[in-house]
This record gives C-alpha cells, structure tokens and sequence, in this order.
C-alpha cells in the first residue's frame, strides 16, 4: 500500500510542478496577461474557500450558508495585522505567512463558537443559523471603527501573487485531501452518512462536527485574506449573503463530499461570468441556465463523491476504459 | 455478577408509561432474547440501554458501571454495541470502510499525525486495513470489502450492521430486530450468524425480534413485555406455555 502510494505522491507532485511551471512559462511569454493573472489568482481563492466549505457541506453534511462571514474574519483580521507588521521590516512571506495563520486561526475560533450551539440544529434550521451569524459578522465589522466600517478598509499591502496564491492553494487542498482520508475524516463523513449510527459504533459526533466546521471556518478565514492581500480594499459589503451562496454553488456543482468537484467547478464558475461578458444582459441569465440545467441533469454535481486520481486515470486509459462510467467499473465491468 | 443489569427501569412521555419497572440481568456469554406485540416498549428500552434515551427512572449497569446520563459513544467505549431495526449502514461507502469507522477508536493517531500523514498514520491505517479484511473474513464478505454498502443484497447489509456493530469490540451486542424482513432463508442464515458470534467473540446477545422460530430456536432465556411491563420471563418451553403470553401474542 506505501508503495504504490509513493508513486502517486510523485506523479502528483511532478504534475502540480508542471502546472507550476506552464503557469509561470506563459506569463513571462505575455501569453496570460494582467487581466488573466487576475482571474488566475481569484480561481485560486475560489478554489481555497470552496473546498474549506465542502468539508463542512460535502464532506460533514451541514448546510452552511454563512462561509462569507469567516471569509470576511480571515480578510480583515489578515489585513489589519499586515497593516500593524507593514513598518517591520518582514519579507512579505513571511508577512503574509504570519497574517494568514492568524486569520485562519480567528476564523476557526469564531467557527468553534459558533459550531457548538448552532451544530445542534439540521438541515434547514443550521442553514438559517449560520446565515444568521454570517450577517452578524458583516454587521458588526460594517459597525466598529478598526475595520474602517462601511467606508472599507485601505491600505492593506498588497502581497498576494501568483506564486504564492498558488502554493497557499495547492496546501489546503492537500491538507483536506489528506484530512478526508484518515480515521478522522472517515469519523466526519460517517456524520454526513447516517449520525445516529456514527454515534452508535463510537464516534463523538459532537466533537467531529465542531472539529469539521472549525476546519472549514480556518481555510476560509485564509481565503479571505488571500482576498484581501490581492484587492487590497476591503468593504464589508462584499461578505454579504450572496457570497456565501455563490461559493455553496461552486460546492454543489462541483459535488457535495469531492475535493476534485471543487477544484473543477471553481474554476468553471470564476471563469464563466467572465468569458460572457461579450454577452452582457444574457450573462447571468446563462449563467443561472446553465446551474438549473446542472441540476437537472447531473443533481449530485459534477463528481458525485468520487475523487479524480491520476492513478486511476492512468488505469482507464490503458484499459481502453476512459469514457464508460464509473459505475461499470464499480460493479466490475 | 450480570453483566447487563437493570432495576426499576421507566421511561415516560408525558403521561404515557412506555416502559414501567423494567427489570433484565443479562450475564456473561447468555444469549437473552425480548419479545412483545407492536408497541410493547421493546425498543424504547433499547435506546434506553445504548444512551440514546434518558431514562425516566431506575438504573442500568453495565459490568457495574452505571451508563445512566452516559452518552451513546461513551456507552459502546464500555463494552455494548448495537444494531438497529431498519438498517444503518453508512449506504454511500464501501463496506471496508463501514468496518473501519468502528474501528476509528482502535486507531490512535492524531488529527496532525493523520494530515501530514507521519509514520504513525501509515502504520495504523495499514493494520486498520489488515485487521479489518480479517474481521470480513470471518462473515465470508471480503469479497465485497470495495463494494459500497447500499449495492449489498438486504441479508448481507444485516450481516454488515452486525458485523460492524462487532467490530468496535463489544461485550454485549443488541440486536434491534436482526430478522425483519428476512425470507426463511434468510432467518437460518441469521441463526447460524448469531450463534457463530457469541461463541467467536465470547459475548452476551440481547436479542429483539418478532420472528418466534428465531427466538425459540436460539435464546436460552426469554423475557416477554407488554404495554412496558414485564409479563413473563423464562427458557423458551415455559414461555411457548405461558398462559399469559399466550393471551398477549393471540388473543382471548
């Protein structure tokens, strides 16, 4: 088993290097220019909160509809802390390193608090209760004088780039990749499955919910100040209930409980309202279109719960098997 | 001394007495069945005995600890498993997988060792793996370790429950129903299941069912509820004779 997983380590890594690297390779050629780049770094955030909410969604099973509120912690507690280190002579990483753990660890801490009352409802009740605290985050940040209030905050440097929006991305996903894959994360997905069986073979459900929902409200608090140190303004309009449903469509197209899910769908839906642009009055009317027809046709997303691994995708491909479902292969076809 | 034991056991909603004075001792490697018309109480009692229930009155005592107030995960850490009525299987994973969520407190690495996957992680989830293909082995299913649960034929998804309930390493199993819905077939299948376990694992079986040719033919001791109340107790030929059960199951 360690064996073979070793080899995957390595095809993944060299992959993710390659990607790195056409990245890099591109941009110097000019061929992805500003407003590209600009795109590029917003998939990633994208990408960052969308797989942190699916862990809590997906992954968990609780509706959260308030992941722009931990958003909006992770962007000014980061801001305001890079803003206080601006005159301390830190290299930016380090910098960005620092007011990115420290966001993460707010938005988690917050997440703790919230989680323990609001985990105690289902469904549709904690959907309501967490788009509750969401707007209570945004109002209380749209109140006090550190975060600027409804004038935004300035000033925040600007330390976000590509190669680091990238790493930062490549981690977190990692991180929940490997988070997903063991007994702890086997321990969240039984909650999704069936809770009170979970509880019936041993599981401390209430711990593996709050640990779930801490774990998506820390990734997000590091999106968000992914964000921040790339706009490098903030308004605490742009945390408001909208964004929250935008990144919960990126999770259900994509496929509640698939990392890969999201990755795909994020991109796809930080790239479509762009590409329409020439369209202009139609855009959000295909856009919409686009997500009815999705859940018509494919209602569990994209991905479903599966996974896409190099592995496998090599498996098919010399098996002549690359087009037929998944599910002949599961049933052994 | 039992190794299941209750005394005045109640539980109430509002005023309606589910189950009055309930009283069972069930000891070491005894195979206990309880049985009762629809609505009896036999299942509130056994929420009751796995924690999901706060009972009203009385005390339950498991090997002399008293699981009353206890949570049901803490109350499967002390030795009793379950399995449910209509089955509870985690439908969308593999049926390897169903194993190893009962088997999550048997691993013992940490969330960090778990993420950034230490020496400890692939040590564990490797003799998880192994340990678990065993534990199929034993109810013949590792052919289907990959399968996902919901694909298995409805006798194997009860052998999984039991199977699973199993592997968090119980002392007594509580088998809500293990024959509803089972053909004939089926039922003896079950029979030789049950019987295989407790001599397997050395365990004590509290069993509900319906299915009178299962009770009889394996429980040494039977104890008949009705209305929450306890109406007989006995091996199986003083209940079969017991006027009083007899009233219950046929009427007058």
């Amino acid at each position: 088993m360690a064996k073979i997983s070793k080899k995957n380590y390595i095809i993944n890594v060299l992959a993710i290097i390659l990607v790195f690297l056409l990245l890099k390779f591109f941009i110097a050629n000019g061929v992805i220019s500003k407003y590209y780049l600009g795109i590029i770094i917003f998939i990633c955030i994208n990408i960052v909160l969308a797989t942190s909410l699916n862990l809590a969604t997906g992954f968990l099973g609780q509706l959260a509809l308030g992941h722009a509120g931990f958003m909006a912690i992770g962007a000014y507690v980061s801001a305001i802390t890079a803003i206080s280190l601006k005159g301390s002579g830190l290299p930016t990483t380090v910098m960005l390193i620092v007011s990115l753990l420290l966001a993460g660890i707010f938005a988690g801490v917050v997440g703790i608090a919230i989680g323990i009352p609001a985990l105690r409802l289902k469904g549709d009740y904690l959907g309501i209760i967490t788009l509750g605290f969401g707007e209570v985050i945004r109002v209380f940040i749209n109140n006090i004088k550190m975060t600027g209030g409804a004038q935004g905050l300035t000033g925040i440097p600007r330390i976000s780039n590509i190669d680091n929006v990238f790493w930062i991305t490549v981690i977190v996903v990692t991180i929940l990749y490997t988070l997903t894959n063991s007994r702890h994360g086997r321990a969240i997905i039984s909650i999704r499955e069936d809770e009170i069986a979970a509880e019936a073979v041993g599981i401390q459900t209430t711990k593996y919910k709050v640990m779930g929902f801490a774990i998506a409200a820390f990734f997000a608090g590091i999106g968000g100040g992914m964000y921040a140190h790339y706009i490098a303004f903030l308004d605490p309009n742009t945390f408001n209930f909208m964004r929250s449903v935008e990144i919960l469509v990126i999770v259900v197209l994509g496929g509640m409980g698939s990392l890969t899910g999201s990755v795909i769908a994020a991109i796809i839906l930080t790239i479509l309202p762009e590409a329409l642009r020439d369209f202009a009055n139609f855009r959000l009317l295909i856009y919409s279109g686009l997500l009815v027809l999705m859940m018509i046709f494919r209602p569990q997303g994209l991905f479903g719960t599966t996974e896409f691994s190099m592995s496998g995708f090599l498996y098919r491909l010399r098996h002549n098997q690359l087009f037929s479902s998944r599910k002949n292969l599961e049933e052994g076809d | 001394m039992a190794l299941l034991e209750t005394k005045g056991l109640g539980m109430y909603f509002g005023g309606l007495k589910a189950v009055d004075n309930f009283e069972i001792s069930v000891d070491e490697h005894e195979l206990v069945g309880l049985i009762g018309p629809n609505g009896a109480g036999k299942t509130t009692i056994f929420n009751m005995l796995t924690g999901v229930y706060l009972p009203t009155e009385g005390d339950i005592t498991l090997d002399g600890l008293s699981v009353i107030g206890k949570k049901p995960y803490q109350i499967v850490s002390m030795g009793a498993a379950r399995t449910f009525q209509n089955i509870r299987l985690f439908k969308d994973l593999s049926v390897i997988d169903n194993i190893k969520i009962a088997y999550h407190n048997e691993m013992k690495y940490t969330t960090i060792e778990g993420i950034f996957r230490l020496k400890r992680y692939w040590e564990e989830e490797e003799k998880a793996q192994r340990e678990c293909l065993d534990f199929l082995k034993i109810f013949d299913m590792q052919d289907y370790a990959d399968t996902l649960s919901k694909n298995l034929p409805y006798g194997k998804q009860r052998k999984l429950e039991i199977a699973r309930a199993l592997a968090t390493r119980p002392r007594i199993l509580l088998l809500d129903e293990p024959a509803a819905g089972m053909n004939p077939h089926e039922t003896k299948e079950l029979m030789e299941t049950i019987h295989f376990i407790k001599d397997k694992f050395d365990i004590a079986i509290l069993l509900i069912e319906h299915d009178m040719s299962l009770v009889m033919g394996i429980c040494e001791r039977i104890v008949v509820v009705d209305y929450g109340k306890i109406i007989a107790k006995g091996n199986p030929d003083e209940i079969k004779n017991n006027p009083d059960v007899i009233r219950v199951y046929l009427g007058e």
